[in-house]
């Protein structure tokens, strides 16, 4: 089951520190983001992927964007 | 298409940008502009808020093109690459306020960013402290966000809210070319013009404005942001934003030398003083008000061009505190400090510590 962080609406760096509180809580599995900027998308895969999570998905649901990074 | 949209997102896309700023904001200085002033976000909104008589100070009043061209090359990139997108309503009071005493800040050192850092790459000693300013700030602003605090969530509105900041803008522009700058003149029409000092030095309209929307365009595109910059390398020892940073004061640095506009030293730089406990105390204070704002006067008006409403909010805080700032004397010139510009730089700490520590509610 993987946890969801909601970072919709929250202005730069809050989606990137959100995701970095629950990577660091969490140390592995899914973790899914949802942003609704281009901007955000970006810092949240970046930063995941510099901290060894993989980009699992990253989809667009109309107004906003689900990301899905993984560890094992 | 994609390929593109992907490259400005890497490092070498980020480095591009810095480096253009780098090349650009020294040559706009040999096409007229102010030295190491070739582009400074707080400068050139401080200089509109005269154009349009809020301040009287004569020697910094003019419509700066640069700063319409940011807005509007934001927004073309934001609509070509379908990114454009109105939100709002994320305490626009509270951006308002961070806007006025971030420009406070800045005219207390007498720059934003930007200009800080070509100000040290043409030379100039006194951007050190400045530098060192912003990095306190912005650090002090990083306890703030790890210990919670933001400024909760916009909400998409109508797209109305965020062509409001352009067509502004727009507006200015239009009043431009209604009542153009007459040689001698300090008026035209409902507009100020300096006649001597920094407002009375510019590049042509259309090469500021071309170069404008260039850099608007491509700072949208790579989120290009000297604040986050510091910021993201202090909270996650990432170097992505910086080495952007990076690059402009390489760039700004190697441009000054093969344009004869290097000048090393401390005394008598081009509108800068040399009173390094001011120059570092503002540009803390500022440094502090864009961390706790989420940008830097430049990334604000970026983000406005792509919708952003409260980061409208900001801009217009620091047009006003522009005004604030030279009707009260808490601007700095060659000469020093302003009459009333420590008791400013002490109360926008206040005011940035106040906000800081009172909005720590997690997001809901």
């Amino acid at each position: 089951m993987s946890t969801i962080v909601d970072a919709r609406g929250l202005s730069c760096p809050q989606p990137v520190l959100l995701t970095m509180n629950e990577i660091k809580r969490a140390g592995k599995g899914e973790i899914v983001v949802l942003v609704d900027t281009d901007t955000s998308k970006e810092n949240v895969s970046r930063a995941a992927e510099s901290k060894g999570w993989i980009l699992k998905s990253v989809e667009s649901e109309g107004s906003f964007y689900r990301i899905t990074i993984f560890k094992d | 298409m994609p390929k593109l949209v992907q490259f400005f997102a890497t490092r070498w896309g980020i480095i591009l940008v810095g480096a253009f700023i780098g090349i650009f904001a020294p040559l706009l200085q040999k096409w007229g502009n102010p030295a190491n002033m070739g582009v400074c976000v707080a400068c050139f909104e401080r200089d509109i808020a005269g154009a349009l008589g809020l301040h009287r100070a004569a020697v910094v009043q003019y419509i700066r093109p640069e700063i319409i061209g940011f807005v509007f090359g934001s927004m073309i990139a934001a609509y070509v690459f379908k990114e454009f997108r109105a939100r709002a309503g994320s305490a626009p009071i509270v951006r308002f306020v961070l806007g006025v005493f971030a420009m406070i800040g800045a005219l207390v050192f007498l720059g934003c960013p930007w200009r800080a850092a070509l100000r040290l790459a043409g030379g100039d000693g006194n951007a050190i402290f400045g530098l060192l300013g912003l990095i306190a700030g912005i650090w002090i602003g990083t306890l703030f966000l790890k210990a919670d605090y933001n400024l909760g969530r916009s909400q998409a509105t109508h797209t109305t809210v965020g062509w409001l900041l352009p067509l502004t803008m727009l507006g200015l522009l239009a009043l431009m070319l209604i009542f153009p700058q007459v040689p001698g003149q300090d008026k035209s029409g409902i507009l100020f013009y300096s006649v001597k000092g920094p407002g009375s030095m510019h590049a042509p309209l259309a090469v500021s404005l071309v170069i404008g929307l260039c850099i608007g365009f491509l700072a949208q595109r790579s989120r290009f942001c000297t604040m986050g910059a510091i910021r993201d390398f202090v909270l996650f020892k990432q170097t992505h934003l910086l080495s952007g940073f990076v690059a402009l004061v390489v760039f700004a640095f190697l441009t000054n030398l093969v344009l004869g506009q290097f000048h090393p030293g401390f005394e008598k730089q081009p509108v800068a003083h040399t009173m390094s406990l001011w120059n570092f105390a503002g540009m803390m204070l500022a440094g502090l008000a864009f961390a706790l704002a989420g940008g830097c006067p430049g990334r604000q008006l970026f983000l406005a061009g792509e919708g952003d409403g409260d980061a409208a909010i900001f801009v217009m805080g620091m047009i006003v505190g522009a005004a604030i700032a030279h009707n009260f004397g808490l601007a700095s010139s060659p000469d020093g400090i302003g009459p009333y510009g420590i008791p400013a730089v002490i109360i926008g700490l206040l005011v940035c510590f106040f906000i800081g520590f009172t909005m720590r509610r997690k997001p809901a």
